[in-house]
């Protein structure tokens, strides 16, 4: 065999291969989501998404768990959403470019990859006990949006940065202030991005239980809350609660709970592509 | 740009840095030799620079340094610009014309290792004393860039947005200087029916005069023009030359060049510049048909740079 073919047999093997990688992942996750869906698709009706859990398995519904997550979706975004945007705009546009800020941006970037639980901790601690805010939702809330603020803040920092600078240049030329710079010429180019981000960042405090179950949400609350003082479960807390239960009943709430999940996470992620495309579709530099 | 300043000179710092002080030396006694000398003896005096001679010219430069870091961008600048006056800067790519530019309204500021030694006076202020306001500053000294960027917005809200962020509302004052900025860069009978299309569907000749006329329209003193006409084609560069020299009438205008025609062409003065150090200035005619140092003239006649 002379070289030009063993290079042309490399080059088919790795092909292979890496089709073989590419498809690992989602032929798992589609053998997973087929049996969840054959399990739970039958379950899911007008009476399980608004029905009050219940002991008996055919009775309960999500609905607590529902509103839970609504809760803590819409709180979550409020605070995180400001936060996160204006310390990247900092970083980004005002921090002089030194040691500090480059100690600021490593420690944002770790921030990103400590494990969840612990976040909960320090919501549990922080939020919970210290600040006197007890299992509630606003307790939650703050702990998933610490969660996700380095998520949001690295995002931002990104889509600013690939605002080109000769904009900036254009707007501080004819007289612009460093805050109107950034309002109504970097912020409105970068927005798809900061968006797409958030959205992201969102649709992963959605799934999100570990740190809730620490700061104290409740496995079984009778009924949705109605402020953010309230006491409150998240459908993942919720999922798991009844996974954990012996009678089949529950394994299919789980599993209709569970796709219910997995529709509202993907809803989320395919609003963030479609931002990203129009954002980018309106803008070409 | 910047990356052109830092790697050109650092090759041999002390061999051009030698070199470069002969050419001041040599300079300062045949060049202008009465006040040019004058002013580099009395060093300490330069703040103090008579009322009269400040007013007389619309800018000023003292004594000007420029560093980023360690690096030396720009030694010992000394110039007057005249008002309503085209002036060229001219040099090889990294020899500082844009940084010095880009000092005449303080873009530079954003660049953190930037630090500037030196005075420059514009309509006898010192622009880097700390009562300037930067954006009135740059409201007076307009400028315009080398490759187009108008904002991705439309080409009315690109005109006045230097009205805009001075807090202006008024609709029909908006309109009326909208129309008056774009007819002035001969653009109003192209766009007066698209006015709320996108400026980044305009052709790039277009995108450069409409960011002329966003300039125009916060009515400055000075225009600074850096490379202008670089990313454009040569009929796009005749309509900007002629319109740079239109806007002689109203405006004093600074402008960047590699082009020696169109230095030739527009300019009523030329400087150039050559490794951070201003070699000679003075009539555009006279640095093009009799440049007193070989340096200069090899540049002219295209032998380097």
């Amino acid at each position: 065999m002379n070289k030009i073919r063993i290079n042309r047999l490399k080059d088919k093997g790795f092909s292979v291969l890496g089709m073989v990688s590419t498809l690992f992942g989602l032929i798992l996750l589609g053998v997973l989501f087929g049996d969840i869906i054959i399990e739970g698709v039958q379950r899911i009706n007008w009476d399980f998404l608004t029905n009050l859990p219940s002991r008996k398995p055919e009775k309960s519904g999500i609905f607590t768990a529902m509103m839970g997550s609504v809760w803590i979706l819409l709180l979550t975004t409020i605070i995180s959403f400001p936060i996160g945007v204006a310390a990247a705009v900092y970083l980004e546009e005002y921090a002089t470019k030194g040691r500090l800020s480059r100690i600021l941006e490593i420690n944002i970037s770790n921030l990103a990859g400590v494990p969840s639980i612990i976040y909960g901790l320090l919501g549990l601690e922080v939020f919970a006990r210290l600040m006197g805010l007890g299992p509630s939702v606003l307790a939650g809330s703050l702990t998933l949006s610490l969660l996700i603020l380095p998520i949001i803040i690295v995002a931002t920092r990104e889509s600013i940065k690939a605002v080109p600078s000769s904009i900036r240049d254009a707007s501080f030329a004819l007289g612009a202030s460093k805050w109107q710079t950034t309002y109504f010429q970097v912020l409105p180019a970068s927005f798809g991005g900061i968006l797409t981000g958030v959205i992201l960042a969102l649709s992963r405090a959605v799934g999100e239980a570990a740190p809730l179950i620490v700061v104290g949400a409740l496995a079984y609350v009778p009924f949705a809350p109605k402020t953010p003082m309230d006491e409150f479960s998240v459908m993942p807390i919720q999922i798991f609660n009844w996974i954990s239960r012996p009678q089949h009943g529950f394994i299919v709430n789980a599993s209709a709970a569970i796709i219910v999940l997995l529709v509202i996470t993907f809803a989320m992620n395919g609003v963030a592509m479609y931002l990203r495309s129009r954002w980018q579709k309106r803008i070409k530099w | 740009m910047k990356n052109d300043l830092i790697i050109l000179p650092s090759a041999q710092p002390s061999f051009f840095k030698s070199m470069g002080s002969d050419i001041i030396n040599t300079k300062t006694s045949s060049n202008e030799p009465v006040i040019e000398s004058e002013v580099i003896t009395n060093n300490q005096e330069i703040t103090s620079v008579k009322k009269s001679e400040k007013k007389e010219y619309q800018i000023l430069v003292k004594n000007v340094n420029v560093f980023y870091s360690e690096f030396q961008a720009l030694k010992d600048i000394n110039m007057e610009v005249s008002p309503k006056s085209i002036t060229a800067f001219i040099g090889p790519s990294g020899c500082g014309k844009s940084t010095f530019l880009r000092t005449l309204n303080r873009m530079n500021d954003y660049i953190d290792s930037f630090k500037i030694k030196g005075d420059i006076f514009i309509n006898g202020k010192n622009i880097y004393n700390e009562k300037i306001i930067l954006e009135q500053l740059r409201k007076d000294v307009g400028m315009v860039f080398q490759k187009p960027n108008p904002f991705p917005k439309s080409i009315l809200e690109n005109a006045i947005y230097g009205l805009r962020i001075q807090g202006i509302k008024d609709k029909s004052f908006l309109a009326e200087r909208a129309e008056d900025s774009l007819k002035q860069v001969g653009l109003w009978d192209e766009v007066k029916d698209n006015l709320k299309k996108s400026a980044l569907a305009l052709s790039g000749g277009q995108q450069q005069r409409l960011c002329i006329a966003r300039t125009l329209a916060v009515e400055p003193e000075i225009i600074l023009m850096d490379e202008p006409t670089s990313a454009l084609d040569p009929i796009s560069t005749g309509r900007i030359e002629e319109l740079i020299f239109e806007l002689k009438k109203n405006y004093t205008i600074v402008i960047v060049t590699h082009n020696m025609q169109q230095a030739s062409r527009i300019s009523d003065n030329t400087a150039f510049f050559y490794l951070g150090e201003l070699v000679e200035q003075g009539k555009t005619n006279d640095i093009f048909t009799n440049p007193k140092y070989k340096r200069t003239e090899n540049y002219i006649t295209g032998r380097f740079g």
